[in-house]
């Protein structure tokens, strides 16, 4: 016994001691490359560093999706790109702190729950430019940029293809927490629906509920089944982590759902009939550019859809065949266009149903 | 016992093996997911104490988690194990925000009211489960792992109300700024203040840029009093009778069930008290959805076992974790490790922390083979003396 014990202790140290040994040498070796790297490029690069919501940086959802943008300007413009993880709603404090402190010229705050601690950090560090995701600028800080998406511009899309793809005459849609930004969802995919009835002559009922949640995937589940024993057989959600319930729901009824923020067809491949993407990486980039390339001071609100290649329909379509397909994407045009202008609010949605009748 | 077996079994060496050790498994596990570990414990170390204002957010960050760690060490001693700080602690943010947002006292009461409610709430959950053990003998860790679930829940659905939820955010309103506790608000929003602030040298940058609390003052008196009250009182001395022999200790006429509920009561408060004065001292000042625990209250039974279940013991363990949580953060953003490679790291050093009590009992072991490798040697030296004598009396032997 006693012997054992000694010779695994044995054993540890010396592997300890071999592999810090090789550890030693190989921060040799990196710090070497480093300063290789520093000497050629000669001036100074670029930095920039985003700071997630408490989704954190894996997120299937828009954290990942800016990560994205941000490694693919890395890539293309060669920029310092980092990253910091917010666990709590009181880190994002700390952490927009941090990556100023990392002297980055650009700090991207993700997702509107950053809205206010972003805001206050581009107020206390006038010198360094910040940005958000799902936030517009109404306070006019002049070294900070909102970002919004027209979400009601795909959701328009998708409320169209459910019209035409539903066989009940019955579609729905499950929200996250009731706000403004969910409005656009659910208000663009309502006057989807109601586009399609005109066109059609249909008349397709859509079921709204909330989750009031974006996390709680459970309750996505259970509103999805009520929804698909109701008689909805293809449900829209708009709702974060709640969706992946919804989508889970909709296997196991073998019925359809539609994706939001990105490609969610990976879930369930042969239940999601489609998404509506917003395209976050696009946005981080270009606004990013703009920002550090072209000298563009911030101070307002960027708003992006279909024109700016920022929102739109996932690609595959085996579920809904290619006449439908080729009519969304003719919709999508039409949007880009501005012939189409998809309603983002209740008023809008009122208006727009009386311009349609 | 040698002079090296006397060293090992001073408790400051397990801590400092601990955390060599600790640090050296982590190496290992970076270099194997590909990450430079000299520069990742470069980034750690500069993350927490690289400048005054990390040092301040290290000791907020600490804040919570030395009240959870105080509250789980102390109900242990009584023989409790308190799982269920994470859901005292909720309590306490959620009463803190209801009542921190409805009244608008002048600061003087508003402070005191919201924390004690805080407090109170975190005090009667304790109070519940301690009583069904007490009374029922239902299992605390169960009932409290149930009401941390509670707590979640409930805190989700305060924060849907329409009264406190603040429009198109995921969060509650935040309380009136009478219940703030962070130190210097005032100045701070003021612009000449603001600039006596800054001007302060060293500590002026820490002071303006973090929400400097009273929190950890609180804290800090309340592990001492908590020492306090366990070691030198009757009530102190009850509960620890309780906590080594229940049945030797009701035998001895000590009132075991209000004691297990006092305890948990206690213990609840502490979690309650660390929630209230997160919500009074550190903005958002607000309560917001919960996908996920927060872990304040399951940090603080890490903090409380590296520290041995001593509250006192609490302070330093609490400013570790809660330096190797904040300074993680920036190897993420020097390094680019991910966030679950530098949790793997903070769990290996506290897993090694918690393996302390291994090297007192190795200089047992030490000591005692050089007393059996003393007597061996002793019954070798008897063996050659009798073998010295031997011939003769084999001689003797083979005479007869």
């Amino acid at each position: 016994m006693n012997k054992n014990v000694s010779r695994r202790s044995f054993v540890t140290g010396a592997t300890g001691v071999g592999a810090f040994a090789a550890l030693a040498g190989l921060a040799g070796c990196n710090q070497k490359k480093d300063d290789g790297g520093q000497k050629a490029s000669g001036e100074k690069k670029k930095k920039l560093t985003m700071v997630t919501d408490t989704g954190g940086v894996n997120d299937q959802s828009f954290n990942q999706s800016a990560w994205e943008g941000m490694t693919e300007l890395k890539d293309k413009n060669g920029w310092d790109v980092s990253y910091l993880e917010s666990k709590q709603d009181s880190d994002y404090a700390t952490n927009l702190d941090k990556a100023v402190d990392a002297e980055s010229d650009l700090v991207w705050g993700v997702g509107f729950a950053m809205a206010d601690a972003t805001l206050k950090a581009a107020k206390d560090n006038p010198n360094t430019q910040f940005a958000i995701i799902d936030n517009g600028n109404e306070s006019q800080v002049s070294n900070f940029t909102g970002v919004m998406f027209r979400a009601q511009e795909p959701s328009f899309v998708v409320g169209y293809i459910a019209a035409r793809t539903t066989k009940t005459g019955k579609v729905g849609f499950v929200g996250g927490i009731s706000s403004a930004l969910i409005d656009q969802f659910e208000y663009g995919y309502r006057g989807g629906v109601a586009y399609a009835n005109k066109e059609k002559g249909t008349n397709v009922e859509v079921s709204a509920q909330y989750a009031e949640s974006f996390s709680d995937a459970a309750k996505g589940k259970a509103i999805a089944n009520s929804m698909y024993s109701d008689g909805c057989d293809v449900v829209f959600h708009a709702a974060g982590g709640v969706g992946t319930g919804v989508i889970e729901a909709a296997k196991d009824a073998n019925k359809l759902a539609i994706g939001v923020d990105r490609d969610q067809a990976y879930l369930a491949p042969e239940n999601v009939l489609t998404s509506a993407l917003k395209r976050v990486n696009v946005a981080i980039v270009e606004i990013s550019e703009k920002i550090l390339k072209d000298g563009q001071k911030g101070g307002t609100t960027v708003s992006l859809g279909a024109s700016e290649d920022a929102v739109g329909i996932a690609e595959d379509h085996h579920l809904m065949g290619e006449d439908t397909y080729k009519a969304a994407t003719d919709l999508l045009d039409k949007i880009k266009a501005g012939s189409v202008v998809p309603p983002a609010s209740k008023d809008d949605l009122d208006k727009y149903v009386k311009s349609l009748s | 016992m040698s002079t090296l077996t006397k060293i090992m079994r001073k408790p400051i060496t397990s801590a400092i093996v601990a955390i060599f050790v600790g640090l050296l498994v982590a190496s290992i596990i970076l270099v194997v997911a590909g990450y430079d570990p000299i520069s990742s414990f470069e980034a750690l170390i500069g993350g927490m104490v690289g400048k005054p204002k990390y040092i301040s957010n290290v000791i907020i960050k600490a804040t919570p988690l030395l009240f959870t760690g105080i509250a789980v060490a102390f109900a242990f001693r009584v023989g409790l194990f308190n799982i269920g700080a994470e859901g005292q602690y909720i309590v306490g943010t959620i009463l803190a925000v209801i009542v921190g947002y409805s009244l608008d006292l002048p600061p003087v009461l508003q402070i005191p009211v919201v924390v004690l409610v805080g407090t109170a709430g975190g005090a009667g959950i304790g109070a519940i489960i301690g009583w069904l053990k007490a009374q029922f003998g239902i299992n605390e860790v169960i009932t409290s792992i149930m009401f941390n679930w509670i707590s979640l829940y409930l805190c989700n659905f305060v924060v849907s109300l329409p009264q406190f939820h603040q429009p198109n955010s995921t969060s509650s309103y935040s309380i009136n700024e009478s219940g703030y506790t962070t130190l210097f608000y005032g100045m701070k929003n003021s612009e000449d203040g603001a600039e006596a602030i800054r001007n302060i040298p060293v500590i002026g940058d820490a002071i303006m840029r973090t929400d400097v609390n009273i929190g950890i003052f609180v804290a800090i008196i309340a592990a001492i009093f908590i020492g306090w009250l366990l070691m030198r009182t009757k009530v102190g001395y009850e509960m620890r009778a309780v906590g080594f022999n229940r049945d030797a200790a009701q035998f001895t006429g000590i009132n075991v069930k209000k004691n297990l509920t006092l305890c948990m009561a206690i213990s609840g408060a502490l979690c309650g008290l660390a929630g209230a004065l997160t919500i009074t001292g550190i903005a958002p000042h607000s309560i917001a959805t919960l996908a996920a625990f927060e872990n304040n209250g399951f940090n603080g039974l890490s903090v409380a076992f590296i520290a041995n279940c001593n509250p006192v013991a609490c302070i330093p363990a609490s400013f570790l974790f809660a330096g190797l949580l904040y300074g993680g953060q920036t190897v993420q953003q020097t390094v680019g490790a991910p966030s679950e490679i530098i949790n793997i790291v903070i769990g290996t050093i506290v897993f090694f922390m918690a393996l302390g009590g291994v090297i007192p009992m190795l200089a047992d072991r030490l000591d005692h083979k050089r007393a059996q490798k003393a007597k061996e040697e002793e019954a070798k030296l008897a063996a050659q003396v009798s073998d010295a004598s031997d011939p003769s009396q084999e001689e003797a032997n083979n005479a007869h």
